[in-house]
């Protein structure tokens, strides 16, 4: 925490200067008043000195004015210099992760990257504003009141010995109560939420099932479950405050008592008991100030540690140092004993995995769930590097080129269709910004998204909504397809894309593809054998390995893997 | 139950709500109006007076509450002014002191006017001296004893009153959260289809727990502040109207800027709301989509709109913290012009004999008392709003319109066969829209009913209403000859089982979701179902086997075999009919080929409505119903359909029959 602290703070030094002068000036301000107050007593009004009284009033009210104004202009630095960090670990974090890989960004997962890029850093940039707003004083008030008591009058400061440590152990009793038991409350409000968000999601089942009752008595656990310990949290700190007010305002009897006795005795004078008394109530006050520091701190610290860990994440692949010339040649693409381990694993996820695919032609991986399909297509735009063997696009070793080159080469159809926000055109021109409606329409046609998309209202103007909620999932994928389409490049990659359309759509989107794309190379993963039937080349893997590469009909004689991956699509009666 | 084109447009909105308090949020010093702008309510005054009525139960207590906190409130104003006796008794001890013993007061008075010390003359005596005598400490102990007794009873009081308001808060919510269930058990399946779930959630969950907030801090706050404010005005106005004409000019000054500034900063909260909400969408879209946008060569691009929209939120937060951030420092400024004027002028009277010192020192505190307040019941009136915007929000969620009432003299089917009939069923979700239009279907027990028609046909309508999810506009439907409306949903769907693409599961073991649809079951039953829908050798794999935790979104257990427990649960459920939804997702071969011969052993002896993929299903269905554009637009066997040359033949012959036979 210490760190990023530091780090991000550092430029931000001088303004942070000046906010601690600034807090130092209200402090002595502050704490100069009462004192002043006691002049006014002893002084002015102990002789009846009503010219004194006045002076020293208008010079109280001066102090006021110095204060009112260091402390806007202190709030003014202190906004600026927390907001402006927070600005800045926020900007840091989001450009680490874009030089991240898809390596790094599944250790995190994705969802966890945007709360940490967001929410964590919302987190400690208010420790930082709170603290340069109003933590900050309270040591300053602190040790600045001490000494205002002591010049007063040192036996009496005892008192404040005696009372500070008392009152620290008891914020600090209360707290460690009731913090754990915060904890507790926080897993109980979710499990509230999740039994209702199961609810939600399950409603048809709940009702089919005839769970109505079941459902309720579940709901009434969590909710009465929550109940009890938000009751005891509730009411444990409905003790704090209470408690901390008799602290003070006992003090302040006992200051009265000892202080009159020390008036007595001639070793104070009367006004002073007054400013002692309100030097006492800022001292306590700063101390449970303080103790709110305590609670929020490792709070920010969690956050804290969860920005370094990415910010101190190296991307696993990298562009070269000299890259090798962009070469003018058309996506002919080559795996040669490629092999694949996720770090430290054990197994390799693929390996030995070696064929070519041509331009003009088409080439299908096919395989059950966990041969490796989508870590294989991975690797080709470098989001992982392989660990072994050669990836040659072109005939030059992807590793050579620069990544906006190879990128450029490839269009990538993602297994999860995601689109932005935005409109339909501007998904569709993601790739190639100065593509005409025209391009869009027909690469919208061979995608068979045309239909759709001259139906919505506003055509391609038509909104889209974060994540391409707003439309269906086969139209999300067709979108995805046609925007690789627009973008015209060398290798096509669909990665089950297919998987939300059905047969019939499937099947003419296919056509419409063999028949749009000629001289590309096109690579296609997928579950279904009717998808990739008709391809040139399929590469048939298992276990992270090519047990076959031929037609289908070459493979259904070979290759008994694949003739068990046709056989358990289609039953036995329809091969009949 | 709908097929993935429907599902998806179901689905909310993805991502946390801009600037959303999280629910629990605040923490134990959390505070208030901070960060979300105020939302307010529509009806302002209507939803208070609810909110009111749903504490009516807790109608003695919450007047215990408000009699425990003006006790408590008296005590510690009570607190200065004994404070200030005791100053007085001092300050008169320590004069006394000064003064020649056995001279009476009148004579030194005298004598001081002799000299020409009029004021101190005039003090001296308004003041309770005796010459030559010090401070009374018998009197100052028996006062400080009571000043102690005074504040810890204070503090006792408002301890009380705090435990007590903990409960109200608490049981209200508790009430309100187990309400708003038993509210949506009671709502039809069309408000679910009808609404996000996001927005439905968030009312349940963060909506209640700003409710829970504002109710436990806000109420005893509020009613602490104002009892504060009438009582040390009193208080002032008793010990110095002077004092406290002065102290009082304050208080239009501190409304005043504390309302000006609310409100400028309310306009900055609402920027920094917004901008914030561009930028995690921004942060969102980027994270999620972050191959797509490198692949596509867009990076720099997403830096750059990152950059700008960061460094807006940057500009307005700055501004909105500034601006609320003023708020304490400027009340602090009142304070201490207040703080100035009284110690002036409460020490000229002081001296000219008008004022005791004790009282000028009260009077110091109370003014310091005062200021508090105000500032707090500006913040609190904005927690209110907030709160009564969110109750709000769950008595709309209250006031739906619930599922038509069940039949109040409903039959009862001793042993249900299983015959199902549609006779001249009408149904349209939306009156414009006809969809399904005087439908005849006779099925028989035991016999399968395959529905098929392009993605988005509206397959699921039909299952709707034999389930009653929906009501029919008009026709009848029969279960062995018995309208299903003269009989309980709960006694109609017992009869049903389904297994739907969307694998329902929660959270909990694979034992208890087996066991979902059956009360009783023994672990036989359980491990007989499961091992009937080929699951149990895989459960058995696992290292906890039955006793395995599902999680949240049962990601350790693929997608085909989450299915497959589904069909266990429907095994053990043993229901006369089945409505089954034939995946189209991709699953892994193998478990696929158990899925098929799962479903397959299931549908034996039932009656079966099957939303159909696979040709083989199509073919041996006793009826087949066509749909397309959400309406039946065909209904025959294989055979006839074909005959027919219409949709049905299209459709078998560009979905199946090229894929298919050219594959073997």
């Amino acid at each position: 925490m210490l760190d990023l602290l530091t780090t991000y703070l550092k430029p931000y030094w001088k303004q942070i200067a000046l906010v601690l002068a600034l807090v130092m000036v209200q402090s002595i301000a502050n704490l100069y008043l009462p004192s002043m107050n006691a002049d006014i007593i002893n002084n002015g009004v102990a002789k009846g000195d009503i010219p004194y009284i006045m002076s020293t009033g208008g010079m109280m009210l001066g102090i006021t004015f110095l204060l009112g104004i260091a402390a806007i202009v202190g709030v003014y630095w202190g906004s600026k210099t927390a907001m402006a960090f927070g600005r800045d670990v926020r900007g840091a974090l989001f450009r680490t992760v874009q030089t991240f890989s898809q390596q790094e960004v599944n250790i995190f997962g994705a969802p966890s990257l945007i709360t940490r890029n967001t929410n964590d850093v919302q987190q400690i940039q208010m420790v930082v504003l709170f603290s340069l707003n109003m933590i900050i004083s309270a040591p300053i008030m602190a040790v600045g009141g001490i000494i205002m008591a002591l010049r007063e009058d040192v036996p009496l400061s005892g008192i404040i010995v005696v009372v500070i440590p008392f009152m620290a152990a008891v914020i600090g009793a209360l707290v460690v109560k009731a913090m754990p038991l915060f904890k507790v409350m926080q897993t109980k409000i979710d499990r509230v939420n999740q039994v209702m968000r199961e609810k939600l999601s399950g409603v048809r089942v709940i009702r089919a099932f005839v769970r109505t009752e079941y459902e309720r008595e579940r709901f009434e656990d969590a909710n009465a479950d929550l109940t009890k310990t938000a009751l005891s949290v509730n009411r444990i700190m409905a003790l704090m405050m209470p408690a901390l007010m008799a602290i003070m305002n006992l003090s302040m009897v006992a200051v009265m008592w000892f202080g009159g006795l020390r008036i007595e005795s001639g070793a104070m004078p009367i006004g002073n008991l007054t400013a002692f008394l309100a030097y006492i109530i800022q001292i306590l006050f700063s101390v449970m100030m303080a103790t709110i520091m305590f609670v929020m701190v490792p709070r920010a610290a969690v956050s804290a540690d969860r920005i370094q860990a990415v910010l101190k994440t190296a991307p696993s692949v990298n562009d070269p140092e000299t890259p090798a010339a962009p070469c003018v040649d058309k996506g002919f693409l080559e795996f040669e004993d490629v092999e694949f381990r996720y770090p430290g694993a054990e197994q390799p996820v693929l390996c030995g995995i070696t064929f070519s695919a041509k331009p003009g032609e088409i080439t299908a991986i096919i395989g059950s769930t966990g041969s490796g399909k989508s870590t294989l297509i991975n690797l080709i735009p470098r989001l992982y590097d392989a660990t072994g063997g050669t990836i040659r696009v072109d005939g030059v070793d992807i590793r050579d080129m620069d990544r906006e080159d190879l990128w450029r080469k490839i269009g990538f159809v993602p297994q999860k269709a995601f689109l932005f926000s935005g409109t339909v055109a501007s998904n569709l021109r993601y790739g190639d910004q100065e593509a005409t409606d025209e391009m869009l329409w027909r690469a919208l046609a061979t995608a068979q998204g045309k239909t759709f998309v001259s139906e919505m209202s506003d055509g391609l103007a038509s909104p889209i909504s974060q994540g391409g909620t707003n439309v269906s999932g086969g139209q999300r994928q067709r979108l995805a397809i046609a925007r690789a389409l627009v973008k015209d490049p060398e290798v096509y990659v669909f990665d089950d894309s297919f998987s939300a359309l059905d047969f019939k759509t499937d099947s003419m989107l296919r056509a419409a593809l063999k028949r749009e794309i000629t001289h590309a190379t096109t690579l296609i993963v997928a579950q279904r054998v009717s998808t990739i039937m008709h391809a040139d080349r399929i590469v048939v893997l298992d276990g992270g390995r090519v047990v076959g590469i031929g037609t289908h009909e070459e493979l259904m004689e070979t290759c008994p893997t694949y003739r068990e991956i046709v056989y358990s699509q289609l039953t036995e009666e329809e091969i009949a | 139950m709908s097929d993935p084109e429907n599902r998806d447009q179901m689905k909310e909105p993805t991502g946390p709500k801009p600037g959303g308090r999280g629910p629990g949020g605040g923490g134990p010093f959390g505070g208030h109006g901070m960060g979300a702008p105020v939302v307010k309510a529509k009806n302002f005054a209507g939803s208070f007076k609810r909110l009111m009525g749903t504490l009516k139960p807790e109608m003695g207590r919450i007047v215990a509450v408000v009699v425990l906190a003006a006790i408590s409130v008296s005590f510690s104003i009570a607190g200065p002014k004994i404070l200030g006796n005791a100053t007085n008794l001092l300050f008169s001890g320590v004069m006394g002191k000064q003064l020649p013993a056995g001279v009476p007061k009148a004579v030194i008075v005298t004598g001081m006017r002799a000299k020409g010390q009029d004021r101190l003359a005039d003090m001296l005596s308004a003041m309770d001296v005796t010459p030559g005598v010090g401070v009374d400490f018998d009197a100052i102990g028996r006062i400080l004893l009571l000043l102690a007794g005074v504040y810890l009873l204070s503090a006792l009081f408002a301890w009380a009153q705090g435990y007590l308001m903990a409960g109200v808060s608490q049981r209200t919510v508790y009430k309100l959260r187990r309400d708003i269930d038993a509210k949506i058990a009671r709502l039809p399946l069309s408000y679910f289809d009808g609404h996000a779930r996001g927005d439905i959630l968030s009312r349940v969950t963060n909506d209640i727990d700003n409710i829970a907030n504002s109710l436990q801090q806000s109420l005893t706050q509020l009613i602490t502040a104002v009892l504060t404010i009438i009582g040390v005005l009193g208080m002032m106005f008793f010990i110095s109207p002077l004092l406290a004409a002065i102290s009082l000019l304050v208080l239009p000054l501190a409304a005043v800027i504390t309302m000006t500034i609310a409100k400028r900063s309310q306009k900055q909260f609402t920027a920094q709301w917004e901008r914030t909400g561009d930028l995690n969408g921004h942060i969102e879209e980027m994270h999620t989509g972050h191959s797509i946008v490198k692949m596509f060569g867009r990076q720099k691009e997403a830096i750059d709109v990152f950059e700008d929209r960061n460094q807006k939120l940057y500009e307005s937060s700055f501004k909105a913290q500034f601006i609320s951030g003023i708020i304490m420092p400027s009340m602090n400024f009142l304070g201490n012009l207040n703080y100035v004027a009284i110690a002036v002028i409460g020490g000229v009277r002081v001296a000219s004999g008008t004022l005791s010192l004790g009282d000028v020192q009260a009077f110091i505190q109370y003014s310091r008392q005062f200021t508090m307040p105000i500032t707090q019941t500006a913040s609190i009136a904005n927690v209110f709003q907030s709160a009564v915007a969110s109750a709000e929000r769950v008595f709309e969620l209250f006031d739906e319109t619930e599922e038509e009432p069940e039949t109040t003299t409903p039959l009862h089917i001793a042993e249900p066969k299983g015959a199902i009939t549609l006779d001249h069923v009408s149904f349209r979700y939306d009156p414009e829209t006809p969809l399904i239009d005087d439908l005849v279907l006779e099925v028989q027990p035991g016999q399968t009913v395959a529905i098929v028609g392009p993605t988005g046909a509206g397959k699921t309508t039909l299952v709707n209403l034999l389930m009653r999810f929906y009501e029919i506009d008009s026709g009848r439907i029969l279960l062995d000859g018995i309208d299903i409306r003269d009989l309980t949903r709960d006694e109609l769907r017992t009869t049903f089982g389904m297994v739907l693409q969307d694998t329902w599961l929660f959270a909990g073991t694979i034992r208890d979701n087996i066991a979902y649809g059956y009360d009783d079951a023994t672990e036989e039953h359980i491990v007989a179902a499961a091992d009937a829908a080929y699951v149990d050798h895989f459960v058995r794999t696992l290292t906890d086997g039955y006793d395995t935790l599902l999680d949240d979104e049962a990601s350790n257990v693929s997608a085909g075999e989450k299915q497959l427990l589904t069909i266990a649960r429907a095994f053990l459920a043993d229901p006369q009919i089945l409505i089954l939804d034939e995946a189209t997702s991709s699953v892994d071969t193998r478990t696929e080929v158990l899925i098929q011969k799962a479903m397959k052993k299931l549908m034996a002896n039932r009656t079966s409505f099957v939303i159909a993929h696979r040709l083989s299903t199509i073919r041996d269905a006793d009826t087949i119903l066509v749909m397309d554009h959400g309406r039946i637009v065909e209904q025959g066997t294989h055979e006839e359909l074909l005959a027919a040359k219409g949709f049905y033949a299209d459709l078998y012959q560009s979905q199946f029959v090229e894929a298919y036979e050219e594959a073997v």
